[in-house]
C-alpha cells in the first residue's frame, strides 16, 4: 500500500521526542528569580574567588539596564526573567575521579542519551565534560590530557585552580555588556566547560561537551572558553538535549574561543534541546552568544547542527584580527512543527588577507520559520580580505518560511566578496527518480536533504557526523511537502 | 526649529492654500499626524541603518518656493532629452511651467496633479487611486501626501499608447537659500495599454535642494510601463524618491534607475503583485564619487501565484562615496510557482569608499524559484592586462571594463536616446571618450 501524505504527517505528529525523559535525582536548586543576593549566593555556592563575584555584579549592574533585544525574526513569550531559578545543582557530590563513583541513576541517563560514557570512552577515545542542570558532572579522560599539559575541566575548577588564565580571557571576546543574554549569562553562569591548549601541541582527541537541562523552572547558563595558545589544534565538540515539558526553558550560553598565532580551534555542536510538541508547547528558549578571535594565521572553524530548540538565536562569529587568519561557519539549521530559528554569522575582517566562507543549509518543514542572518564586514585596513557565502533554503509544506538577512559591509577596495542564496523545494522530479528505482518517498526525502546537507555534514567529526545525520532524519521524518 | 517642527507648523499656512473641503485633504490631514508622530527616520531604524537623514535636518529649507524665476530656453535645452520628440511635464521650483512643457488630453491624459486634485472630471480617478497605494505609516511618505498638490498626472485609458515618450523634469533655479520639494505624482496605465516615462531632478545652482518625492504607478492587466529616472543632480541636491507600483495580471513594469549624482540619494523602489502572471523588473546603474551617497530599497511583494521579479543593480563606487543596496523579496504563502531574482555587483575604486549591501529574502511558500547573489571585488587584473598589451591605456581599459559592468542593465533601455544619453552619461562619469558612439 502506498504511503500517503496523511499518514506521513500523523506519524510525523505522534513522533515523540526521542530525549524527552526526567531524570530523578534530587537537585539542589536556589529559589526563583534574580537580583544581586542571588548572584552573589550563586559564587558562594561555587567557591569562587572575590574577583570573580564582583565580576558577576559588574555584569548584573549592565544587565539590569539593558533591554531583551527584539530584532529577530522570531515571536515568543518572553521568558519571565524572575521566575527562573538561576541555579540547580545535582544533588551527589560535585566531584568524582571516574565514572565509578558517579549516580548510577545519572549514568542511565547518559545511555539513554546515546552516550555511554565508557563505551565512548573506549571506543571513541572522545574526553567528555558533561554538564548536568548547569553544573559539570563529570570530566573524562582528565589524565591522558594533563600528560600533554591540556587543562580540560569545568569553568568553576578552573577559576578556582587557573585564575590566572580564566582571569585573563574571560569577557575578552564577549565583554559582560555585549548584549542582553550574554550580559545575564555573565551575571549568573553556573559552569561550563573550560580548555586551554599549550603552545604548540595538538590535541590528541576530540573534545566534548554535553549539556542537559534536567530541572523544571531552571534555566540553563554555561558558560565555555577555549584557548588554543601558539601553533596549537583543538577539535570540540558540543552536544545538547533536555527532557519534554510544558513550560518553555530558557538556555542562555556564552562561548568564548581564542585562537592565538598559528592556532587552529575546530568547534562543532550538535544542537537537540527539546523543541515544544506538535502544537509549539514547550521547548526551550536558546539565545547564545558564541564567539570567537583569530590572531595571526589562526584558524576557527564552526560547525553547527541545529535541530532542536523552539526558539533559536544564535550567531557564531569569528573576529579575524591577525593578517592571514581564517574563519569558516558551516551549518545546518532545520525547524520543524513551530520551531522558530534565526541563525547564522558575523564574519569581521580586520587583519590583511584574512578569508572567511560561510555555508549555510536551512531546512524548514510543518509551521516553522527560519532564518539566516548574518553579517560580513570588511574594515578599511583589512587588504585582500575575501569571503563566500553560500545559503540555500530548502522548503518543505506551505506552511513554512526561509528568511535571509544578509549584511555585507565593504569598506576596502581590495575586497572580495561573494555571497549567493538559493530558496527551493525538493524537485517532484527528484523523488520521482528515486521512486522508479524502488526507494520509497520517505527514504528518498532523506537522501535528498542528506545530499543538501553534505557540505556541512562532511565538516563534522566522523562520531558527530553519525549521529548528525540520525537526527536530520528524525527531524524532517513525515515532512514530505 | 528643527525641520520636522517647521513642517508640521507650515502645515496650516498650507491648508489656506488648498480646497479644505476636497475629500483629499482628510487624507492629508491624516498623513500630517503620522509625520508628526513618527518624525524622520534615524539610523535606528533597521531600514535607515545605512543612511543619515540628520545632515539634511539642519539646514533650514524653504517648503513654498518664491514667484516662478524665469528660465531662458538655453538654460534647460541640454537635459531635454528631445525638443519635440516627448511630451514635457515641467517644474520649476515646485511650480508647473506651461512654457517648456508639452501637455496632452488627445486621447490621453498627461497633465498636473494640482488640475487632477481640482478639476471634478477627475476625480473619479483620484477616488479608486490616489493615495491607494502608498504608505500610510512611513513617514517620508506620509510627509509627502500632507503636503500633495503638485506633480505629474498621466492616464491611459485601455489599448492607448502615448505617441511620444514622457518627460518628467523638476528644476530648481536657486530662487531660495535651500529650499524643499515635494512633488506628488500618480501614473494610471489601464488594460492594454502601454507608456514610457523618463524622471529627472535637475538643481541648476549650488544651492541645497531636498526633494522628498512620491509617484503612484497602477498598471492594469496586460498594461506595459517603462520607468527610468536618471538621477546626475549636483553635489547639493538630496533625493528621496517614494515609487510604489501596484501591478495587476500580465502587466509588465520595468523601472531604470541611473544614480551618477546628487549628495544623498534614497530611492525607495515598491513592487505589489497583485496578479498572476506578472513581471517585474528593477535594474539600476549607480556610478558615484565624491563624498556621494546613494541608497537603493527595493522590495518585491509577490502576493500571487506564478509571477516574476527580476532585480540587477550594478555600482562602481569611487573616492569617499557611500552606496547602500536594499533588496527585500517577500513570496506570500499562496504565491506558488514565483520566480524572483536578485543581483546586486559592485566595484570598489577607493579605498575611502564603502558598500553596504543587504539583499533579503523572505519567503513563505514552498515551490519556488528565489536566488539572489552580490558581490564586491575589482576589476580584473589579467583583463585589465589584455586590454593594455593591445595598446589601449590603463583608463581607458579601465573605463572598457567598468562599462562593460554596468552594461547589462544598459541593454534592456529600450528608448535609443536615452539609451545613448546615458552612454554618455557613463563615460563622462569615468572620465574617459570611448572611441566608439553606442
Amino acid at each position: 500500500m502506498a504511503y500517503t501524505e496523511e499518514e506521513l504527517k500523523k506519524e510525523l505528529e505522534t513522533k515523540e521526542y526521542e530525549y524527552g525523559f526526567y531524570t530523578d535525582i534530587e537537585s539542589d536548586t536556589l529559589p526563583v528569580g534574580l537580583n544581586e543576593d542571588i548572584v552573589v549566593a550563586i559564587s558562594k555556592k561555587k567557591d569562587e574567588p572575590s574577583w570573580m563575584t564582583e565580576w558577576r555584579l559588574e555584569a548584573f549592574k549592565v544587565w539590569k539596564k539593558m533591554e531583551e533585544p527584539e530584532w529577530a525574526n522570531v515571536t515568543y513569550q518572553k521568558p519571565d526573567f524572575q521566575a527562573i531559578s538561576y541555579y540547580s545543582a545535582p544533588n551527589s557530590k560535585p566531584k568524582y575521579n571516574s565514572l565509578d563513583e558517579v549516580d548510577p541513576e545519572l549514568l542511565d541517563t547518559f545511555k539513554k542519551l546515546g552516550i555511554s560514557l565508557d563505551e565512548q570512552k573506549k571506543l571513541a577515545g572522545v574526553a567528555v565534560d558533561i554538564v548536568m542542570d548547569s553544573v559539570s558532572v563529570a570530566t573524562t579522560f582528565k589524565k591522558t590530557l594533563a600528560e600533554k599539559g591540556i587543562i580540560f575541566c569545568s569553568i568553576s575548577e578552573a577559576i578556582k585552580e587557573h585564575p590566572e588564565l580564566v582571569k585573563k580571557y574571560i569577557g575578552s571576546v564577549v565583554p559582560q555588556k555585549d548584549n542582553f543574554y550574554a550580559a545575564l549569562n555573565s551575571a549568573v553562569f553556573s559552569d561550563g566547560s573550560f580548555c586551554y591548549i599549550p603552545k604548540g601541541v595538538r590535541c590528541p582527541m576530540e573534545l566534548s561537551t554535553y549539556f542537559r537541562i534536567n530541572q523544571a523552572g531552571t534555566g540553563q547558563f554555561e558558560r565555555t572558553l577555549v584557548i588554543a595558545d601558539k601553533g596549537s589544534y583543538v577539535s570540540y565538540l558540543e552536544g545538547c538535549t533536555a527532557p519534554s515539558r510544558d513550560e518553555n526553558q530558557l538556555h542562555a550560553a556564552v562561548v568564548e574561543l581564542i585562537a592565538l598565532d598559528d592556532a587552529e580551534i575546530k568547534y562543532s555542536t550538535v544542537q537537540n534541546w527539546f523543541p515544544g510538541d506538535k502544537d509549539g508547547k514547550g521547548g526551550v528558549f536558546n539565545f547564545v552568544t558564541k564567539r570567537g578571535i583569530c590572531e595571526k594565521n589562526a584558524k576557527i572553524s564552526w560547525t553547527q547542527v541545529e535541530t532542536g530548540s523552539a526558539v533559536t538565536w544564535k550567531y557564531p562569529s569569528c573576529i579575524l584580527k591577525g593578517d592571514n587568519s581564517i574563519g569558516e561557519f558551516y551549518s545546518i539549521a532545520v525547524t520543524n512543527n513551530y520551531q522558530q530559528a534565526d541563525t547564522g554569522t558575523k564574519m569581521v575582517h580586520l587583519g590583511k588577507n584574512t578569508r572567511s566562507t560561510i555555508i549555510s543549509k536551512g531546512i524548514s518543514a510543518g509551521k516553522s520559520q527560519n532564518s539566516y542572518r548574518g553579517l560580513v564586514q570588511v574594515n578599511s585596513r583589512a587588504k585582500n580580505a575575501r569571503n563566500f557565502s553560500q545559503c540555500d533554503s530548502l522548503l518543505m509544506g506551505n506552511e513554512c518560511g526561509a528568511h535571509t538577512f544578509p549584511y555585507i559591509e565593504a569598506k576596502n577596495k581590495t575586497a572580495q566578496i561573494e555571497h549567493e542564496a538559493t530558496t527551493s523545494k525538493i524537485g517532484e522530479d527528484q523523488i520521482f527518480y528515486c521512486n522508479q528505482r524502488g526507494i520509497e518517498t520517505e527514504k528518498a526525502i532523506a537522501l535528498i536533504v542528506n545530499g543538501f546537507s553534505k557540505e556541512v555534514l562532511n565538516k563534522l567529526p566522523m562520531e558527530f557526523a553519525v549521529e548528525a545525520q540520525k537526527l536530520l532524519e528524525i527531524s524532517l521524518e513525515g515532512s514530505v511537502g | 526649529m528643527d525641520l520636522k517642527d517647521k513642517l508640521v507648523s507650515s502645515f496650516m499656512a498650507f491648508e489656506n492654500n488648498v480646497d479644505v473641503e476636497h475629500p483629499v485633504h482628510d487624507i492629508r490631514s491624516e498623513a500630517i499626524k503620522n509625520f508628526e508622530e513618527k518624525g524622520f527616520p534615524t539610523k535606528k531604524e533597521e531600514a535607515w541603518k545605512y543612511t543619515s537623514l540628520k545632515g539634511l535636518q539642519k539646514i533650514d529649507f524653504s517648503i513654498f518656493p518664491k514667484e516662478v524665476n524665469a528660465l531662458g530656453y538655453k538654460d534647460v535645452k541640454k537635459f531635454f532629452l528631445h525638443e519635440i520628440e516627448s511630451y514635457k511635464i515641467v517644474f520649476i521650483d515646485g511650480i508647473y511651467s506651461s512654457f517648456f512643457s508639452e501637455t496632452t488630453h488627445d486621447g490621453v491624459d498627461i497633465c498636473l496633479m494640482s488640475a487632477a486634485l481640482t478639476k471634478p472630471m477627475y476625480k473619479q480617478v483620484i477616488d479608486v487611486y490616489f493615495n491607494k497605494i502608498a504608505s500610510k505609516d512611513e513617514s517620508l511618505t506620509t510627509l509627502n501626501t500632507a503636503f500633495s498638490r503638485e506633480g505629474a498626472y498621466i492616464y491611459i485609458p485601455k489599448n492607448k499608447m502615448p505617441k511620444k515618450p514622457i518627460e518628467i523634469l523638476h528644476f530648481s533655479t536657486g530662487n531660495e537659500a535651500s529650499l524643499m520639494l515635494q512633488p506628488r505624482s500618480l501614473v494610471v496605465v489601464e488594460e492594454n495599454a502601454e507608456v514610457q516615462i523618463i524622471e529627472r531632478y535637475q538643481s541648476l545652482t549650488t544651492n541645497e535642494v531636498l526633494t522628498n518625492s512620491v509617484t503612484e504607478i497602477f498598471a492594469a492587466e496586460n498594461a506595459i510601463v517603462d520607468y527610468y529616472k536618471v538621477q546626475n543632480d549636483v553635489k547639493t541636491a538630496s533625493l528621496i524618491d517614494n515609487t510604489y507600483i501596484n501591478q495587476k495580471s500580465k502587466s509588465v513594469v520595468k523601472v531604470h534607475t541611473f544614480s551618477f549624482g546628487g549628495k544623498l540619494t534614497r530611492n525607495n523602489l515598491n513592487f505589489y503583485q497583485n496578479g498572476e502572471h506578472i513581471d517585474s523588473t528593477m535594474k539600476g546603474v549607480t556610478i558615484l564619487g565624491y563624498k556621494q551617497h546613494v541608497d537603493h530599497h527595493t522590495l518585491v511583494h509577490h502576493i500571487e501565484p506564478n509571477c516574476e521579479s527580476h532585480q540587477d543593480y550594478k555600482g562602481i563606487y569611487g573616492e569617499n562615496s557611500t552606496g547602500v543596496f536594499n533588496g527585500k523579496i517577500i513570496v506570500d504563502k499562496i504565491a506558488q510557482k514565483t520566480n524572483a531574482f536578485q543581483q546586486n555587483n559592485n566595484i570598489l575604486v577607493s579605498d575611502k569608499a564603502t558598500i553596504n549591501t543587504k539583499p533579503q529574502l523572505e519567503i513563505f511558500a514552498d515551490d519556488v524559484k528565489c536566488s539572489h547573489g552580490c558581490t564586491i571585488g575589482q576589476l580584473d587584473e589579467d583583463a585589465l592586462f589584455y586590454l593594455q598589451s593591445r595598446g589601449i591605456p590603463k583608463k581607458e581599459a579601465r573605463a572598457l571594463l567598468m562599462y562593460a559592468f554596468a552594461n547589462n542593465v544598459l541593454e534592456s533601455v529600450r528608448i535609443p536616446v536615452l539609451k545613448s544619453r546615458i552612454n554618455r552619461l557613463i563615460a563622462e562619469k569615468l572620465g574617459v571618450r570611448l572611441g566608439f558612439d553606442l
